[in-house]
């Protein structure tokens, strides 16, 4: 019992909690007041000049840094502005949640900039959205509570822009009967998971990556093409495909000097759309693993521009380094002397075909998968995906793209034809056979002769 | 006389620490040219503001209840149990074992299975930051700290490897639970009522073993003076082991927390922060098993409160850290001051 003695507190700790309580209460207020004035005298006299230099100094330097910052700050720039109507409490409200940063000049930018677009152009609709919803940026918050969020903030139709989405777009869709979904780049309505509610779409990027990989295959000088992978699933597969198909094509049809040893085309996936520190594998690290194995140009497949970005510092470097961004339209500019070009989305007119008919009431959920405009591939108001050339593409290059391109555009002319085979050699379309829609959509593995995982 | 006087010093505390942290998170609000009043009011009632927002505070809150109250029980054994996240993510890991190995067995068998699977998860991890701290002499920080890779290590290998998704590599996370499998929920909400009971639970088991128990003494005994408890017959290494390892049980149930009934399936990072988060509760409150719950729920109300923030005014949620973190600062400051003046007396 000695040893009891020694450590209890002298209370028990309920006992103690009540008395607390009471305290707030103020059982006895005033003395407690005097205390404070001579505590917090006291924390001026001593305690301040030590540590009020660091608060101060801490408090100053974040206020420089989200100062200098501002234009591209990491945090959420989230509007709800209003478009030209009148009254903006009869608008229609859409929302959408984004998987990385409204201004990531990738994937999520373009979603972005086609919403403020259809939002410009469709009178009386209103635009809101959560960007960042992703595990790293907003652990442990899921797309059900941001779409219970935007519901509430009386959005009638909810845009969800990343695959990563699927599971909480279909849960939402299911807690919200009310409320219309699409679902960029899902496929719950081809496997029937979808409620009543939920739509998907996709852009035909296969032909953007055909492009981009005929691009790239122009240019190389090393022959050696590498692709930075984000996750791997039917999705990447299919568009390293694509760019492969392309990039073999005018590798062997295209090339002046007639190259006879194959083409090298390896690519590399990091594990998610964009760097997650710690569970990714680093995209700055992986282009640069490309660039000292010899690869002289990179294809881009995740949401944001390292590979542009470390290309550019190479070629800075002394090396000649091109690669080739994605997804959105102005990712060149952040490096236009080593741009071979960029195949990007451009979901403005097929937001404002819905809106229009969302605001009409004749909307349906289906699944749609949205091809170029062939006769002008960079008509804003018109195509749903597009490749702009850069300025690093050697004009004879640029020529012969042209000439690649119009064979797309033309009728007769595919890709995706037999014979092709799988990588582990198994046939994936037979001698002749063309493949169809759901033949491209669901790839399972890589084509042979790319080096790299297909799972 | 005595009663007086510490309940001044409560007092005194309370203020000095709500001034201190709203005077600083106010100042940070202000120089980022956001209105402090609109954020306050979304950060402190907005968790309430409708029923699906207080179902999510409980599920929040349930994990973190059950964290912070394992922590209680390691705080008061003098350990700084850093790895707990590390022991939440193998509880996550082993709840799914069940789940993919008989998903054919009656769902409530599964689940106790899956908590049982989680609770063994949990302690195995922190038994070998005991382990490691009793036998080999690594600080049980550091110990904590390395297993914590290990455990986000393993659920990354298992999320690319062997369980992806047909197909699919990515850290989206294992392919979501049969609906029949998720923790039963109230109707429309994503309330798993389960969980918070599972959490107030585990508060009473420490309180009472902490508060009325011999062994509670000894464990305090343990963590005031360890060697001065050694001398008096505690044996104190099996205190440290016993404490850290009902943490880990703990941990590892709120583990199959998140998998049965908030994620539903295995992410990368099925902590989300939780473990980290109920550290500094326990910091907070000084490990008084009194004040847990109202602190959890203040924080995780804080934590739901903020997801509206960039929706309704443009301002990171990240904010709602910025507030949990200086409170406990100036807590521990508050604290400080209040020391330094009684030595002085």
């Amino acid at each position: 019992m000695h040893l009891a003695h020694h450590v209890l507190p002298t209370q028990p700790l309920s006992a103690r909690m009540t008395n607390a309580l009471a305290l707030v209460a103020l059982a006895d207020s005033v003395k407690p007041f005097l205390k404070l004035e001579s505590c917090v005298k006291r924390m001026f006299r001593s305690f301040l000049p030590k540590f009020g230099l660091v608060w101060l100094s801490t408090i100053l330097l974040l206020a420089a840094c989200s100062s200098s910052q501002s234009p591209t700050s990491n945090l959420p720039t989230v509007s709800s502005t209003t478009a030209s109507s009148p009254n903006p409490d009869s608008a229609y409200t859409f929302g959408m949640l984004l998987v990385g940063p409204n201004n990531d000049f990738g994937w999520s930018q373009a979603h972005y900039e086609g919403a403020k677009y259809a939002e410009a152009k469709v009178p009386g609709t209103k635009f809101i959205f959560v960007d960042k919803v992703n595990p790293a940026d907003r652990p442990g918050i899921k797309v059900e509570q941001i779409v219970d969020d935007l519901v509430n903030k009386g959005a009638k139709f909810i845009i969800s822009n990343s695959d990563d989405f699927k599971d909480g777009t279909r849960e939402a869709a299911k807690a919200h009967p009310d409320v219309l979904f699409l679902h960029v780049s899902g496929d719950d309505q081809l496997t029937a998971k979808a409620p009543k509610n939920l739509g998907n779409v996709m852009g035909k990027m296969e032909y953007g990556k055909m492009i981009a990989g005929c691009a790239a295959a122009l240019q190389t000088k090393t022959g050696k093409v590498a692709y930075l992978g984000p996750l791997i699933n039917d999705e990447t597969r299919r568009l390293v495909n694509a760019a492969f198909l392309g990039a073999n094509y005018c590798w062997q049809n295209l090339r002046a000097d007639k190259p006879s040893e194959k083409l090298d085309f390896s690519v590399t996936w990091i594990g998610f759309w964009f760097n997650i520190p710690g569970t990714t594998l680093d995209p700055t690290v992986v282009a640069n693993e490309f660039i000292n194995a010899g690869h002289d140009v990179i294809i881009s497949g995740v949401d944001t521009t390292e590979a542009l970005v470390e290309a550019n510092k190479a070629t800075k470097a002394g090396k000649e380094i091109f690669a080739i961004p994605y997804d959105f339209k102005d990712a060149c500019k952040q490096a236009p002397a080593v741009c071979l070009g960029v195949p990007y989305f451009n979901w403005g007119p097929y937001y404002v075909k819905t809106l229009t008919a969302l605001k009409a009431g004749s909307w349906k959920p289906s699944w749609e998968w949205l091809a170029p405009d062939w006769k002008n591939l960079n008509d804003l108001d018109t195509t749903a995906v597009g490749f702009l050339p850069g300025p690093a593409l050697a004009a004879e290059n640029k020529a012969k793209l042209d000439e690649f391109i119009a064979k797309l555009a033309g009728k007769d002319f595919d890709l995706f034809v037999g014979p092709l085979n799988f990588q582990d050699g198994t046939v994936y379309l037979k001698a002749g056979e063309k493949a169809d829609e759901k033949k491209i959509w669901y790839m399972s593995q890589l084509l042979e002769g790319i080096k790299g995982k297909s799972k | 006389m005595q009663k007086m006087r510490f309940s001044s010093l409560a007092v005194q505390n309370f203020l000095l620490t709500t001034a201190g942290t709203l005077f600083f998170t106010t100042l940070i609000l202000l120089i980022s040219g956001i209105s402090p009043l609109a954020v306050y009011q979304l950060l402190f009632f907005g968790a309430f503001s409708s029923p699906s927002k207080i179902a999510d505070l409980l599920m929040l809150a349930a994990p973190l209840l059950l964290c912070a109250a394992g922590l209680t029980l390691t705080f008061a054994a003098g350990l700084y149990n850093l790895g707990i996240e590390g022991q939440l993510t193998l509880g996550a890991i082993f709840a799914m074992l069940p789940l993919r190995l008989w998903p054919d067995l009656p769902p409530p068998l599964l689940w106790v299975l899956a908590f049982l699977a989680g609770a063994l998860g949990g302690s195995l991890w922190a038994a070998s930051t005991a382990s490691l701290k009793i036998y080999a002499q690594v600080n049980e920080i550091f110990a904590g700290l390395g297993m914590n890779f290990l455990a986000m290590g393993i659920a990354l290998y298992l999320v690319f490897g062997p369980w992806q998704r047909i197909g699919t590599a990515s850290m989206s996370g294992t392919e979501p639970l049969p609906n029949e499998l998720w923790l039963p929920t109230l109707p429309n909400l994503r309330l798993a009522p389960l969980a918070p009971l599972l959490a107030l639970s585990a508060l009473g088991i420490v309180w009472f073993l902490l508060a009325h128990t011999k062994w509670g003494i000894s464990v305090r005994a343990t963590g005031l003076n360890p060697i001065a408890a050694e001398n008096l017959g505690v044996p104190t290494n099996l205190r440290l082991f016993e404490t850290l390892f009902g943490c880990g049980i703990l941990a590892g149930i709120a583990g199959a927390i998140q998998i049965l009934g908030v994620f539903h399936g295995l992410i990368p990072n099925v902590s989300s922060g939780i473990g980290l988060l109920a550290l500094l509760i326990v910091l907070l409150v000084q490990a008084q098993p009194t004040w847990l719950l109202p602190i959890v729920l203040l924080f995780a109300s804080f934590a739901i409160g903020s997801v509206q923030l960039p929706l309704a005014l443009n301002v990171d949620s990240n904010i709602s850290g910025v507030l949990q973190g200086s409170l406990v600062l100036f807590a521990l400051m508050a604290r400080g001051i209040q020391e330094r003046r009684q030595k002085k007396h």
